[in-house]
């Protein structure tokens, strides 16, 4: 390292440690910069996959009311894988290499969407639960040390509001149906407990990333601190909706002011990630049938564009 | 206007739509000016890549202002700065009013649920 490049290096490491922002035009340190762009792609990544298993339900959604509902939260979904492919740009690579990437397996998304929708009580345990800790992830990513980063997270986290308490309600209203309609929740709530409490990534002792992204401040909290805060917000939402959550180990501990619970099955989680999930291939297909079948959308877009110019051109000429 | 000429602003890009390759990585990158509402200057939310200045201002009301947050965006590409017009604000942006589920206040949850 020259002189120089010592000199940017602590300038940045002050602005890190004075809870400074960082900005896409300012020194960073390479590891820094290439967390950042695995780390925001598979954010991103993991918002447009994570339309498909609730798209399943769009066209079987039980009312108008339900079906716009769930048309608009997929909708946002879309809109924030866009928010951080947009920050990813920020740091020097391109949309398009990162949804090639997406579609070759040479970048991940959160194991949670490799799971399938079976009921559309399901959509309803989505938004509560997943959205619910991706919200419990996020809060504390609008304050991340990249400033397009955080500000993303900052415009995530007021949509996603939205989503956690639509599913919550939807809950309601089929708790308050038939004891068919109490069954089908709980049996969703039972299939997505477990994979939403993994989407809070490894055990802190596996995860060996997290003290350099806490040192840079990219992440602000360990991965078993935001999960443990998660059971402790979710548990008592699980009471006042009248559902069990599936573990006979969760119960109140006094001395830590926290919920013990079971411990997690890290071989499923592994299985998932690396491709043997349920789901996994069939929303690798999908979205690559997806890119490849809107290829002449964005043909046409291009041609019209290219036209519309020609005009605009001759019309200057003729003038 | 040929798609060659947007080589220089992209010149990783392809300069012709060849089979396989994606024209949207030599669309021109936009930058995002929103204002959220009179009497506030327009803040930068963000970007997007669109084949020309209008399908970007189209673009850009979808993807950033699905919830009344703003009055007017501006699309910037280049040293080039397009603004929606004002007489377009009704139907440009009228279609987020009438989904008030969009908003987490739609939804009655009882007061003792917490954390919601
Ligand atoms: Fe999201
Ligand atoms: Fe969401």
């Amino acid at each position: 390292m020259d002189r120089d490049e010592q000199e940017l290096a602590e300038a940045f490491d002050a602005t890190v440690a004075a809870e400074g922002r960082i900005e896409p035009r300012d020194w960073m340190p390479e590891g820094y910069r290439k967390t950042l762009i695995r780390q925001i792609a598979q954010h991103a990544h993991s918002e447009i996959i994570g339309m498909q298993p609730e798209g399943n339900w769009i066209l079987r959604a039980p009312s108008l009311r339900r079906k716009a509902i769930l048309l608009a939260k997929v909708q946002d979904e879309a809109g924030h894988g866009l928010y951080l492919y947009s920050a990813t740009e920020t740091l020097g690579v391109d949309r398009t290499e990162l949804t090639e990437k997406l579609i070759d397996s040479r970048q991940k998304y959160s194991s949670i969407f490799n799971y399938p929708t079976l009921t559309f009580a399901d959509i309803g345990v989505i938004g509560w639960l997943v959205d619910g800790a991706a919200i419990c992830n996020q809060v504390p990513l609008c304050r991340s040390s990249y400033g397009p980063y955080a500000r993303a997270m900052v415009r995530i986290c007021k949509e996603e509001s939205f989503h956690q308490r639509q599913g919550f309600e939807l809950l309601m209203t089929l708790m308050a149906g038939t004891d068919a309609q109490r069954e089908m929740v709980q049996d969703a709530v039972d299939r997505w407990w477990w994979p939403s409490l993994m989407m809070f990534g490894p055990a802190d002792g596996d995860s060996p990333n997290t003290q350099q992204s806490m040192a840079w401040r990219i992440k602000r909290h360990t991965n078993d601190e935001l999960r443990q805060r998660y059971v402790d917000m979710t548990v008592p939402q699980a009471a006042a909706l009248g559902v069990t959550l599936p573990d006979p180990e969760l119960r109140w501990n006094d001395e830590r002011r926290a919920h013990d619970f079971g411990a997690i099955d890290w071989d499923e989680f592994t299985a998932v990630v690396k491709g043997a999930g349920p789901c996994n291939a069939q929303r690798l297909a999908h979205r690559r049938a997806a890119h490849e079948g809107g290829q002449w959308v964005r043909d046409a877009a291009s041609a019209y564009a290219a036209k519309q110019q020609t005009r605009r051109q001759e019309g200057e000429v003729a003038a | 206007m040929s798609m060659a000429d947007d080589v220089t602003a992209h010149p990783e890009g392809e300069p012709t739509i060849t089979e396989g390759v994606t024209p949207d990585r030599t669309w021109p990158l936009y930058e995002v000016f929103v204002r959220g509402k009179r009497g506030l200057n327009h803040v930068h939310v963000g970007s997007l890549h669109a084949p020309d200045d209008h399908m970007a201002l189209h673009n850009a009301r979808n993807l950033y202002t699905r919830r009344n947050e703003g009055v007017s965006i501006w699309v910037v590409r280049a040293d080039a700065i397009t603004a929606s017009s004002p007489d377009e604000k009704d139907p440009f942006f009228s279609p987020s009013a009438d989904k008030v589920y969009r908003h987490p206040t739609f939804y009655a949850i009882p007061e003792d649920v917490p954390h919601l």
